[in-house]
């Protein structure tokens, strides 16, 4: 575990230089709208250097569109999201996994086909950098990258305890198991930031806990910033440094987890209004 | 490592091609039986030394270039593409061109084998990625017009330049396989003529073999490198998943621009071989029904595999071989006798022009249908077949008789 780590954040200093800017990420005044729909609306925040950070909403608070807006599968009408400085915004989306920027699914999408060690080495893909011909030949500079990699793939293998499952195609392998290779797959890419989109969705309590111990590893060891939409309360409020809390494409809260859950904002949208009673 | 064939110590030897005694032994015995295949001293197989089935392993050897290209456009990258013929076309006539004879009726520089073989893949994969930004905004069913489109403007094209092509039904010659070092009277190496090579005598036939077996294995090695390599590796991420690829990091369009221009290479080579092969070829050789044989070799052998695409190749190729064979055996057996498997027969095939029979082998237009019809028949039915029951295809049957094997006795 140590060793995985090191290697990470040796791999992760060699590509960045020293650090100059304020915040990791920060999203200023979003909004998205799809023809008449306001997806999002005004949403404002940042994340810091190995901050866990959650955003919690009801169903179609547009939390998920907050993540493609920041991977800029969909391109915001107003706002700015600027990374380690930069505005991210125009850049096409694989540009945004080259600056960072990792990410899993709220339904997995993992490329049922290939074989889990094959996810992750596509994980590495903006990390390597074999043309198709080099790759055609094979010999040499190729070789070694592909070994190369296929070392730092094994690394995170290890560290989410899925050796078993290397060479079976993620397709056939069950749900929990496919949550854990996804996250692999965004590890893999030696992410700066790592945004989970529901990870314990549909999960048993036993799931739920070994997924949190390795969420809390990824920060505490490998030093990663993550962002974490959940509707898990519990584990959000354990786990997370400060929330935010979306409904209908508004900002509504943001603070410690103890803070929000004493907004009367907070609770009117989970909980409704207060009614008086006779 | 004795005794624990799965036990490895490096990734080297996990991910090498051959990773298993197992497979390295039978590659080694299948391209020792290839290589001795025209000496007639394989047990068995001592008919296929005959120049007419040598001929016709070469042609499964040629198609076999082209398949790999199909298989990575449609199999790997995902892209269903009917213009895979047009692209065979180019790199035939950018080979003869360049390669055809200088004095001859036809356009010809007469410039040797090495440049023009390349050649003909290079123009051809310009084009395919000149072509591509129209292909890779649509998918699916439109991708597969959009590519038909390709096959109708390259028959236009190819029956009217007559300079080059020489015109619909005429046609012309192409280079023959001889390598020059330059324009010298003498090739170097003549693939296309009887005579001792290091002192073994060999039929022309087999000399042509040999070349086209060893570009097809040289294909087949990059092919397989592609797949399992940074690249390969991100066209399947595209076939899989477009959108959670692109956030993963890959450039979808580039990537299915490089794939479209990887496959066309591969396309004008074995175009460019085939009708150097050939000799002659009228236009419409490059015509609709060359791109679905393809999608059927890829689609019957088993998408994404190299291994599917030899035995695609090896069944569509020599489909119509045991089709012609099966149904002059049993218009014999009907002609001789009145035994009841004559009867039976006599149900499944027409002898003369009044009899009754689903296929025939007379000249002309005969009863039923003439073998090259059923061929198509059955094209259409078996990839109808294993794209509903076995989408994995041959590969994929022979991975199951594998497993099961593995296991035996116990069922898992």
């Amino acid at each position: 575990m140590a060793l995985v780590s090191k290697r990470l954040l040796q791999r992760r200093a060699d590509r960045s230089g020293p650090k100059d800017y304020e915040h990791l990420l920060q999203v200023d005044d979003v909004h998205l709208s799809f023809k008449g729909v306001k997806a999002i609306d005004g949403v404002s925040f940042h994340v810091d250097d190995g901050e866990l950070f959650a955003i919690i909403g009801p169903n179609g608070a547009g939390k998920t569109s907050l993540f493609n807006s920041i991977n800029q599968v969909y391109k915001p009408q107003e706002g700015d999201i600027i990374w380690k400085g930069d505005s991210v915004m125009g850049l096409k989306p694989n540009k945004t996994a080259e600056l960072g920027i990792a990410r899993t699914f709220q339904n997995i999408a993992l490329y049922p086909h290939m074989t889990v060690t094959e996810n992750m080495l596509t994980g590495r893909h903006v990390r390597m950098e074999s043309g198709w011909l080099a790759g055609s030949i094979w010999l040499g500079k190729a070789k070694k990258e592909e070994i190369e990699n296929r070392g730092i793939v094994e690394d995170i293998i290890d560290f989410l305890e899925i050796e078993q499952w290397r060479k079976y195609p993620v397709g056939l392998l069950p749900y929990g198991i496919q949550k854990r290779v996804e996250l692999g797959r965004a590890l893999a890419m030696d992410p700066e930031l790592l945004m989970l989109d529901e990870p314990v969705a549909g999960m048993n309590l036993e799931e739920t806990e070994d997924m949190a111990r390795f969420i809390l590893d990824v920060r505490d060891e490998l030093e990663i910033a993550i962002i974490l939409v959940e509707h898990d309360m519990r584990l959000v409020m354990d786990i997370a440094d400060r929330v935010l809390v979306m409904d209908f494409g508004k900002q509504i809260a943001v603070g410690t987890p103890a803070e929000v859950q004493q907004n009367p904002n907070v609770i009117k949208a989970y909980l409704g209004e207060e009614v008086e009673t006779v | 490592m004795r005794g624990r064939p799965l036990l490895y110590t490096s990734y080297e030897s996990d991910q090498a091609i051959f990773n298993t005694m197992a497979k390295k032994v039978f590659a080694g015995l299948g391209l020792l039986v290839l290589v001795l295949l025209p000496f007639n001293v394989v047990p068995g197989l001592g008919f296929l030394a005959a120049g007419d089935w040598l001929r016709l392993l070469s042609t499964v050897a040629i198609f076999v270039i082209g398949g790999l290209g199909l298989n990575i456009l449609l199999g790997l990258a995902g892209q269903v593409s009917l213009g895979h013929a047009f692209f065979m076309g180019v790199g035939a006539y950018v080979a003869a061109v360049l390669g055809g004879d200088p004095e001859g009726v036809r356009l010809g520089f007469g410039l040797p084998l090495w440049i023009w073989l390349p050649a003909a893949g290079i123009v051809a994969a310009l084009i395919g990625i000149a072509f591509g930004p129209a292909a890779v905004r649509v998918r699916g069913l439109y991708l597969a017009f959009v590519t038909l489109g390709l096959v109708f403007v390259g028959d236009y094209v190819f029956r009217n330049w007559i300079s080059v092509t020489g015109g619909a039904e005429v046609g012309r010659t192409f280079p023959p396989l001889q390598f020059r070092l330059w324009k010298e009277e003498e090739p170097l190496i003549d693939f296309t003529s009887d005579g001792a090579w290091l002192g073994i005598e060999l039929i022309s036939e087999a000399k042509t073999f040999y070349f086209v077996l060893a570009a097809a294995l040289l294909f087949m090695l990059l092919a397989k490198n592609l797949q399992r390599t940074r690249i390969g590796r991100a066209f399947q991420s595209i076939r899989d998943r477009d959108i959670a690829a692109e956030i993963m990091g890959v450039d979808e369009f580039r990537n299915k621009l490089r794939a479209f221009g990887i496959s066309s290479f591969y396309a004008g080579v074995s175009g460019a071989l085939l009708a150097s092969f050939v000799g002659t070829v009228i236009p419409s050789r490059w015509d609709l029904f060359l791109s679905i044989q393809f999608i059927a070799i890829v689609l019957i052998g088993g998408a994404g595999t190299v291994a599917g695409v030899v035995l695609g190749t090896s069944f569509v190729i020599l489909l119509p071989r045991v089709v012609q064979d099966a149904t002059l055996w049993m218009q014999d057996v009907v002609k001789e006798g009145d035994s009841l498997l004559a009867t039976l027969l006599d149900l499944v095939v027409a002898t003369d022009s009044t009899d009754f029979g689903l296929v025939n082998t007379l000249p002309g237009i005969g009863p039923g249908l003439s073998v090259f019809q059923l061929n198509q028949v059955i094209y259409g039915l078996l990839i109808i077949g294993f794209l509903i029951f076995e989408p994995l295809g041959l590969y994929g049957i022979w991975i199951k008789i594998r497993n099961y094997w593995k296991g035996w006795p116990f069922t898992y």
